[in-house]
């Protein structure tokens, strides 16, 4: 493997993506992410300096929405999707900035 | 001598647009309503759930960017700026940051010394957040995201500016453009649009920017004049120290007059963006831009200019009305309802500014239609009602919009024209105020003022002030 992802990194992903990696997780996820910076690096080895980044696979532009409420209170719906919920809102852990 | 410093101000203002729905789904947009009311699997963030562009956005962004000289990115598209914060469905907001809707274009504003260009890097479209609400009793926040999805524009200046006032000036034009397109009425304090002012300062001289700190949490164009003042100052202080300005957001504290950091270091910002690959590419064709340009407003400075060919008024007039579109808006519907161009002028600008400041409003919460001005304006015009009793109106209908015609009607508020009835009311008067009957006689003029007062007011102020002038002459000099 070429790429080898160093303990600083793991860790930074860990806290971008919200996991808390035990140490075998740790070591299994450095693995599994060297291995993808591999093939990566394969890819890297074809020549794409005439081709344009492609950001979807569909060669489809242009699909709208009119400006038209469609949508009523579906309030009730939404909240069961909360965990839990009050006064009509989901409850979320205390985050203050 | 101690060293001069330049401050060097960015500004990011994000602005909602005014449209009917939400940028991703059909959710309506209005305010105020009880929470999660306006939500749908799209704008909450569930799993399976595909988000689909307002057409509308699209169209606001590009009538802004081409009112502020930008050009079009023809061929542009959407991406994911992934960071956790529970209001934040989706753990990403759906933003543009390869391929901006417009870029690089410029607004001038008028300074002290003279019309400045302020350069704009970018605009583009991205969807607002849900709102947190912290509980009192227990250790919880709840959210509603009614908010979550409410299109938004991101405008993005260059470090152009160099003062407050250079700062407020900027904002000011900005929310005008956008007023006039009907994009946004840009409410501060209501959070229609907000301003982030990225702040630096550094020698003056020197080409070098210095480090520079964001602020956010600025309320109304006061609030960031005193930010953009304490943030110059807490900068200056540590570079005189010899200390270094960090890089990080701070929140500003309008009441504590201060700011503070608002993220530890050890949260990262690292919003690894991605094309968001639920939304195709949105490719702007020749025509459709032609179509956009086609249907853009008459700005200010046009506005001026044929108000000044088409109606009889002055200058300064011109200048006040045509300072928001809501009372250029006003203005000119009542005009060609009433045909009087300067009488509406003078109830904008006298009574309505008036009433306005009184009560902190401002012109978009003007509270009368055009068609009861026109009226109130053609009973005075017929002396129906007299000028006073027209301004008491006034005030009513600016609280509540009512028909002046009805109201006049069912209050008893018209003028007397019974000459008998007023007539009878003078002879009263006379005999009740012989010292002032002789005044006037003896060649005290200032006597029938005192006398048409007393007339007047036992009119209960229904009677023609020039009317009542005349009759009570006629009957002194008898």
């Amino acid at each position: 493997m070429a790429n080898i992802i160093d303990d600083a990194t793991i860790e930074y992903v860990g806290i971008l993506a919200k996991l808390s990696l035990s140490e075998e997780e740790k070591e299994q996820a450095k693995k599994d992410m060297g291995s993808m910076l591999d093939y990566i690096d394969k890819l890297n080895e074809l020549d794409t300096a005439g081709t344009e980044p492609m950001s979807h696979i569909f060669p489809v532009q242009n699909v709208f929405r009119e400006d038209v409420v469609t949508n009523g209170d579906d309030s009730e719906k939404m909240l069961k999707n909360a965990p839990e919920e009050k006064d009509n809102m989901f409850v979320v852990p205390k985050t203050v900035e | 001598m101690g060293k001069q410093y330049e401050t060097v101000i960015g500004l990011e203002v994000h602005i909602e647009l005014a449209t009917k729905t939400k940028i991703f789904c059909g959710c309506s947009t209005a305010f105020g309503g009880a929470p999660n009311t306006h939500t749908c699997p799209v704008c909450t963030g569930m799993p399976g759930s595909l988000p689909v562009l307002n057409k509308q956005v699209v169209e606001y962004a590009v009538g802004v960017g081409l009112a502020t000289n930008c050009s079009i990115t023809q061929y542009c598209k959407f991406d994911r700026k992934n960071y956790f914060y529970p209001d934040n469905p989706q753990n990403y907001q759906i933003s543009q940051l390869y391929l901006p809707v417009c870029h690089d274009g410029y607004v001038e504003i008028e300074t002290e010394g003279g019309v400045r260009k302020v350069g704009i890097h970018e605009i583009h479209m991205e969807e607002d957040a849900g709102k947190l609400i912290h509980d009192d009793w227990e250790d919880c926040s709840l959210v509603d995201y009614n908010r979550s999805g409410v299109p938004l524009i991101e405008i993005v200046s260059e470090p152009d500016m160099r003062s407050a006032e250079e700062v407020i000036a900027y904002l000011e034009k900005l929310r005008m453009i956008v007023q006039y397109l009907g994009a946004s009425d840009c409410k501060l304090q209501e959070g229609s649009m907000r301003a982030d002012v990225n702040l630096s300062v550094r020698e003056a001289g020197s080409e070098k920017l210095g480090t520079r700190t964001e602020m956010k949490n600025l309320n109304s164009f006061r609030a960031i004049a005193r930010a953009i003042e304490g943030e110059r100052e807490r900068q200056i202080e540590l570079l005189e120290a010899g200390k270094d300005v960090l890089q990080e957001t701070r929140r500003w504290d309008d009441a504590k007059e201060c700011s503070y950091p608002m993220r530890s270091k050890e949260d990262a910002q690292d919003y690894r963006y991605f094309p968001d690959p639920d939304l195709v590419p949105v490719y702007i064709s020749e025509e459709w831009l032609e179509q956009i340009k086609a249907s853009q407003p008459e700005f200010r400075t046009e506005k001026m200019k044929r108000y000044k060919e088409e109606y009889d008024i002055p200058d300064y007039d011109i200048e006040i009305i045509t300072g928001s579109k809501r009372m250029a808006d006003l203005f000119e519907e009542t005009t060609a309802l009433c045909g009087q161009p300067k009488k509406v002028s003078n109830w904008l600008m006298v009574e309505t500014l008036r009433l306005l400041k009184e009560n902190g409003l401002e012109p978009q919460d003007i509270g009368f239609s055009a068609q009861h001005l026109a009226a109130l304006i053609t009973l005075v015009d017929r002396k129906v009602i007299n000028s006073s009793v027209a301004k008491e109106v006034f005030e009513v209908m600016s609280r509540e919009d009512v028909d002046p015609v009805k109201y006049v009607e069912e209050k008893g508020l018209k003028t007397v024209n019974d000459e008998g009835a007023l007539k009878k009311t003078i002879e009263e008067i006379l005999a009740a105020n012989p010292q002032s009957v002789e005044d006037y006689r003896n060649g005290k003029e200032k006597a029938i003022g005192f006398l048409v007062g007393q007339t007047m007011k036992a009119m209960k102020g229904k009677a023609d002030p020039a009317g009542v002038n005349a009759l009570l002459r006629e009957a002194l000099s008898k």
